[in-house]
């Protein structure tokens, strides 16, 4: 990547960002954090600063993604949501390839993420008691969006337990694994143009995106 | 009349697609469905997009609320029968429980205190139903207008339509507004997620297929389906036949 002082800029502010998320943790538990008590956490916090950061409300992407590096991203394993979206192509590719990859495709969630964010609007959340053995390394968290008419979203939230904490590796909205749904895409690519035609298309979806106001009106 | 665009959209789309062949197994007419949705896109796009973003900026978000759940309330009748279908007494009574309450208490439907009382809104429809019986989902298909479907679905949708409690109206003039009203309504619903799909997918048309193939899935076995096989090793076409619990 060639640096440029805007992302310069902006990675250094995402860094001190992490570090002071990280301080925070640090601080605050000693212990990890059971999972489900560790998403109802950050999520009622996280829509907690939604409601209140009127540059948010007024739609400001790049803060609500500062957010969510923020309280978010610390919670997620991105190197193994990369793993199980490229299945056995992952085995294909370079250390250098994964670490871009990796780096990519979290940058394309984050957006996602993002946008998804800020299309919520006061529903409420169910935090399901976990089912799980006190012993078990991976489970599923589950939530319910509830939104009177409609029928509640359920999200899953599939967590591994790590050395630093539980880690979500991969999201499942109404049934749709967020991982599952980009292995089609992904090997698609990868057929066509290589693991660097992979790498190339993430780059450059990313980059249509990062100008927020310019909409991309349609393909041609 | 509908019946007649619907064909020449199909034949539009027909034209517009010579040789994509389709290398998924779940989708053996993918060049087909991609020239149908690449038509739909448009549609899209120049109609039905700026219409429901028009609504959505000109009517408040109270007022689609009481949109939302009349239709909702509508929807509910089948959703209730289609659980009876399915075997599932106690949630098809919930759901004529809520239709009850929400066109008493509720106004016509308007507002949804069902849910306030605990009764759930349950998503369920004929596609459903008979994925319930064990019939598989068929290869994918892109349904003119509709959208994503596939063989047992798209016979769903139609079981769907022919039932409409809608077409009970009289006069057509008041059927075809509150058709119009329930399309608008649905696809304002849709912006937010039609937004997110743009931004997240490489190729929309792959990513929504496959959203739409594990949504649907996810649907027939309420949120439990069966632990599936890894798609990298082998790609299940059709549900395994086992039940949910």
């Amino acid at each position: 990547m060639n640096p440029t002082p805007r992302t310069t800029a902006r990675s250094l502010t995402s860094l001190l960002a992490g570090l002071a998320a990280l301080l925070c943790l640090g601080a605050a538990h000693a212990q990890p954090e059971a999972p489900d008590v560790l998403v109802k956490n950050v999520t009622l916090e996280v829509v907690d600063i939604i409601a209140k950061d009127k540059d948010i409300k007024s739609g400001d992407r790049a803060k609500l993604i500062q957010v969510i590096d923020q309280k978010v991203l610390p919670h997620f394993n991105f190197g193994a949501m990369t793993a199980l979206a490229l299945g056995q192509n992952w085995n294909k590719a370079t250390p250098e390839q994964k670490k871009r990859l990796t780096e990519e495709f979290r940058t394309l969630l984050v957006r996602t993420y993002a946008s998804a964010l800020a299309a919520y609007s006061e529903q409420k959340f169910e935090f399901r008691p976990l089912r799980a053995k006190p012993t078990d390394t991976d489970v599923t968290v589950q939530v319910r969006v509830l939104q009177a008419g409609a029928q509640p979203v359920p999200i899953d939230y599939a967590m591994e337990k790590t050395a630093s904490g539980w880690k979500v590796y991969d999201v499942m909205v109404g049934g749709v694994s967020l991982v599952a749904n980009y292995r089609t895409e992904f090997s698609n690519v990868i057929r066509e143009s290589g693991i660097e035609g992979l790498i190339k298309s993430l780059a450059a979806k990313n980059r249509s995106l990062a100008t927020p106001e310019q909409q991309a009106p349609g393909k041609k | 009349m509908i019946l007649r665009l619907i064909l020449v959209l199909m034949a539009l789309a027909a034209g517009g697609c010579a040789s994509l062949g389709g290398d998924d197994p779940r989708d053996p007419f993918e060049g087909f469905n991609r020239g149908v949705y690449r038509v739909n896109d448009k549609v899209d796009q120049y109609v039905a997009r700026p219409v429901a973003t028009g609504y959505r900026k000109v009517v408040p978000s109270e007022i689609r609320d009481r949109v939302r759940n009349f239709f909702g309330n509508i929807g509910d009748i089948f959703i209730g029968v289609n659980n009876f279908l399915q075997g599932k007494f106690a949630d098809g009574f919930n759901d004529w429980v809520r239709v009850g309450f929400n066109t008493t208490f509720g106004i016509l439907g308007i507002h949804d205190v069902a849910s306030d009382m605990g009764y759930e809104k349950h998503d369920e429809d004929f596609g459903q139903t008979f994925g319930r019986w064990g019939f598989g989902p068929g290869p994918y298909l892109v349904l003119p207008l509709l959208g994503s479907s596939d063989v047992r679905d798209g016979i769903g949708a139609g079981v769907g339509i022919y039932t409409d409690p809608l077409d009970e109206v009289r006069g057509y003039h008041t059927q075809y507004a509150l058709w119009g009203l329930r399309l608008v309504q649905t696809r304002a619903d849709l912006l937010d997620a039609s937004r997110i799909l743009e931004e997240a997918a490489l190729d929309k048309y792959v990513f929504q297929r496959d959203a739409y193939l594990q949504r649907r899935r996810s649907l027939v076995y309420d949120g439990h389906p069966p632990r599936q096989k890894d798609p990298e090793d082998e790609p299940d076409t059709q549900n395994d036949g086992k039940k949910p619990d």
